[in-house]
């Protein structure tokens, strides 16, 4: 067993596991922080995509004893203190930026880690960030919208969104 | 997953003392070798993580060499590389996606030698020097093969030093699933002549081609090697393309490349 310290959401917290836990492992079952979804498990799909540290990581592919020390965010630690929608969700909402929402935690912390480094990515931009990241339902239009729409530029969309 | 023993020293000493034992594998970004756990093509005993070693992390320029730590990230190859060695950052930013890029390090690129990995092809573009805890390897004599390298049993590469080129480009056809090369070439040029080296094609592997490296040493242009074409022979063929296929690919990407350096 591995004794691990991390900053979940702002967070503390020490947790006893074993070696094979991986990071999305121990944020759902361990954590309840479910969240951060599992689509494929294989590296492939982003659903499982988190911020180590700032930088977004696919949780099924790090072992949680590997990131001891380190700060990580998920999708509940987006929303504002209110509990009401963070702007990027709220994106995501208003642009339709969603079907199934599946995908969406995932879309969400791409953004997120973009938006951070790059506060006014062109369009290009925001699809070379989401290479990583697989939605089987919207074909990416308002995806792109969402977070043209979150980093403050594209406003128009939001009612072409609605339909 | 089986279980696993798992240590994460600080020091190159420590970690090379810790994979003495033949059960023991070391850990980098985890991009390959966790997924191929978690599909049991590998089951390692021990662990040994290479990411708590500050000695394996950095990009440094001496002269006209770029030393990269083993343990570098992608994405820190694409930033601190860009203002030395613009077509090697270039290629880091290429790799797969941005968590990849995050977590995935040069020296477990070059180690598990992907046959459509990109950092072969820089290395071997470049005739870089693969250094290890123990030797020096010429990127000539390191890659052997399909996911096979010169490493011994317990050897861990350290950093890997890149002659910097005059000028260089990577041209890469991306297989869009898996975001690997389906097909790519890198190409540098340096004083002393042009090498040439393709990815994502070979059952072999990276390879050197050496006719484009002879026209191109003689002209650096793509019309140089525009008569030129690459044998299908022992090219990989499937479902995303036929042997023929790459074979064509070898000879666009080369000049492709051949046109970004300028
Ligand atoms: C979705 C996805 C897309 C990808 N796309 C690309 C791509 O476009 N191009 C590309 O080139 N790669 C791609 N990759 C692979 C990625 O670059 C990996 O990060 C890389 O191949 C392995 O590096 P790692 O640090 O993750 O190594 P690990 O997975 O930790 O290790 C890989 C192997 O190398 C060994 N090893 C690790 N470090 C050392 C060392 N210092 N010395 C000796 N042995 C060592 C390990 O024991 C293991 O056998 C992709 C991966 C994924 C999941
Ligand atoms: S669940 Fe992690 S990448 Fe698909
Ligand atoms: S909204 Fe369904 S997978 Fe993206």
């Amino acid at each position: 067993m591995h004794k691990l310290t991390m900053v979940v959401n702002g967070q503390q917290m020490t947790a006893e596991i074993e070696a094979r836990t991986l990071l999305s492992g121990f944020l759902r079952d361990r954590l309840g922080l479910t969240g951060t979804h599992i689509g494929c498990d294989t590296s492939q799909c982003g659903a499982c995509m988190v911020l180590v540290n700032g930088q977004a990581v696919k949780a099924c592919s790090v072992l949680a004893a590997d990131l001891d020390g380190v700060e990580v965010t998920t999708i509940e630690g987006m929303a504002n203190p209110d509990g009401s929608l963070g702007h990027i969700q709220q994106a995501f909402q208003d642009c339709h930026g969603l079907q199934c929402g599946f995908c969406t935690p995932g879309m969400v912390m791409s953004t997120a880690a973009l938006l951070a480094e790059n506060p006014k990515p062109t369009e290009d931009e925001v699809r070379h960030s989401l290479e990583g990241n697989i939605c089987r339902c919207t074909g990416y239009q308002n995806i792109v919208r969402a977070v043209m729409a979150a980093s403050g530029q594209d406003q128009g969309t939001k009612a072409t969104a609605h339909v | 997953m089986y279980d696993f023993n798992f240590l994460k020293p600080t020091s190159v000493a420590d970690a090379v003392a810790a994979l003495i034992d033949e059960d023991a594998q070391p850990l980098s970004g985890g991009q390959t070798l966790i997924p191929a756990m978690k599909a049991r093509l590998n089951a390692p005993g021990t662990l040994v993580s290479l990411t708590g070693i500050p000695e394996l992390v950095g990009v440094c320029c001496a002269g006209d060499t770029l030393v990269i730590g083993a343990a570098t990230t992608h994405a820190q190859v694409a930033r601190d590389a860009a203002g030395y060695f613009p077509g090697l950052a270039a290629l880091a930013g290429q790799i797969g996606d941005p968590a990849v890029r995050n977590r995935g390090t040069i020296g477990g690129s070059l180690a598990n030698n992907d046959p459509s990995a990109c950092y072969p092809a820089a290395a071997l573009g470049t005739g870089a020097t693969i250094v290890t805890d123990r030797r020096e390897i010429a990127a000539d004599d390191f890659f052997q093969g399909m996911f096979t390298t010169a490493l011994e049993n317990g050897e861990i590469i350290t950093s890997v030093r890149f002659p910097i080129p005059q000028a260089s480009a990577y041209a890469k056809f991306v297989q869009p699933a898996s975001r690997f090369a389906l097909t790519a070439a890198f190409v540098a040029r340096y004083a002393s002549g042009v090498r040439v080296a393709i990815t994502g094609a070979s059952e072999n592997g990276v390879f050197r081609w050496a006719e484009a490296e002879a026209a191109l040493s003689s002209d650096f242009s793509a019309e140089a090697i525009s008569g030129l074409s690459a044998s299908a022979h022992e090219m990989i063929a499937d479902l995303h393309g036929t042997a023929a296929y790459r074979a064509h690919l070898v000879g666009v990407m080369t000049r492709r490349a051949v046109t970004a350096a300028g």
